[in-house]
Order: C-alpha cells, then structure tokens, then sequence
C-alpha cells in the first residue's frame, strides 16, 4: 500500500514533467521539467533493484546532459520560442498522429502475453554489471569508448571557432 | 493491485508520447533535442523493467548503461551543431535553416 503510494508518487512525476517538456511555451521550463523526467526515472529504476543503473542515470542525465543543455539554451539566446507549429506539421495533427501512435502501443503492450517472472531475486547489481561488461559485453564495452572518443573530438571540432588567417 | 510490468509500460509509453509530441511541435532545435531525451529514457525504462520482470539477469541493466552513454555522445554531438547553426544562421529556429529548400 504505502510501497504503491510511492510508485504512483514517481511516476507522477515522471509522467507530469514529460507532459511539461512537450507544452511548456518556453524552452528553459522545459529544461527544468526535463530534470524532473530523468529524477522521475531514476526513482523507477531504484523501484526496479536497478541501483547502479539509477545512479549513473542521475549523474550521467542530470550532471551532463541537462547542464550541456542549459548551457547550449544560454549560448543561443532563444528564450521566446516560436514553437506554436512547424510548417509541415501542426499542433493538432501532432497531437492526433501521437494519439494514435500512443494508443495503438497501449493496445499492444496491454494485450501481449509477456512472460514474467515473479520470483527474481533483487540484490546490489554493480558487481553483476561490472563483471558482465568485462566478460560478456567487452566489445561493446570498447566499442563504447571509442564512441566517446569520437565525439569528444568531433563536438570541439564542431564548435571552435574558426581561425582566419 | 499490486505494482506489475504493465505500469512501467504505462509509464514509459507516455514519456514516449511527450517525447514524440515534442519532436513534432517544435522549432526550437534544442526543444528537439529535448524530446529525442525523453525518447531515450522511455526506452531505457523498458529496459530495466524487463530486465526486471521477464528475465533475472542483468542483461537489460547493461543495455540501459549503453543506451545512457549513447545518448550523452548524442546529445553532445547534437548540441556542438546546433551551436553551428546559430553562429550560421543566428537563429536555433529549425524553419530558418531552409538554404537548400528549392
């Protein structure tokens, strides 16, 4: 009872900071609620036993991304947004279109047979996850870094400025 | 009713309409980048929730920190030409980036 009181806490959160993302008239609101949606989802993760998972979403999300998003808001300088309708698709169409789409999904996942296993056993998972990156998933692991890598130099490449001699 | 898979689905499928949503109605190209976030996280909340209920191990887990990491490279690489297009165009108005419109 009191754990359900909490879930639906979380999830509301999640839920009414993603809906603040979508109408929010102003990009910077919708940078704050967007910390709220990554908070929220880190909150079901801790409901899933995902604990390590739950603090690289929070350190990863919130610490990185959302800052690197607040600083690209601040250098850009676009705090009135027109952002009522792209020409190709309004506000209404997408929201119809997202409707659709929503409620199609919830047809299926609502009616899949999904095999669930009631009797898992929850424990810390960093040592699980650790060892499986470094035996199972150790290409993608490497693969991973070189990402990184890769975009690390691209981003600076991307935005220095450009020399004149 | 006790908390089952059916409300992580629930919850990550509205995320992933607030994400679409926000994909579609925005000019603003950060605001875009904003919902592919949204997006991401739905995806990853299905992750673990799978992880959790259909299968004990951490295989889901795993994916989400991919999916995670993936999503920082992106955001950053994305951020990085949205602050070209300002300096090009000195605007982050997607309708305003239009040169090879006929």
């Amino acid at each position: 009872m009191i754990y359900a009181a909490f879930f639906y806490a979380v999830a509301g959160l999640t839920v009414i900071s993603a809906l603040g993302v979508a109408f929010s008239s102003n990009v910077v609101y919708s940078a704050f609620a967007m910390m709220g949606t990554f908070l929220g989802a880190a909150g079901l993760y801790v409901f899933l036993a995902a604990d390590f998972v739950a603090g690289v979403q929070v350190l990863v999300y919130v610490g990185g991304i959302l800052v690197l998003t607040l600083f690209a808001i601040m250098l850009t300088h676009q705090i009135q947004d027109v952002q009522v309708s792209n020409r190709s698709v309004g506000r209404f169409p997408a929201f119809v279109l997202t409707v659709l789409i929503g409620g199609g999904m919830a047809v299926a996942l609502l009616r899949a047979p999904w095999l669930v296993k009631e009797e898992v056993a929850t424990g810390p998972t960093t040592y699980g996850i650790g060892d499986s990156f470094l035996n199972q998933y150790l290409l993608p692991f490497e693969l991973a870094s070189v990402v990184l890598l890769t975009a690390l130099v691209g981003a600076i490449v991307l935005s220095r400025k450009e020399l004149r001699d | 009713m006790t908390i089952g898979l059916h409300h992580y689905l629930v919850v990550s499928l509205i995320v992933f309409c607030c994400g679409l949503f926000t994909v579609l109605t925005r000019r603003n190209a950060i605001g875009i980048l904003m919902g592919v976030e949204l997006i991401l996280n739905s995806a990853n909340i299905n992750y673990i929730a799978f992880s959790r209920f259909g299968s004990g191990s951490y295989d889901g887990q795993v994916f989400a920190i991919f999916v995670i990491m993936l999503a920082a490279a992106e955001a950053t690489i994305g951020l990085a030409i949205v602050l070209g297009i300002y300096r090009t165009f000195d605007t982050i108005d997607v309708e305003a980036t239009d040169t090879l419109r006929g």
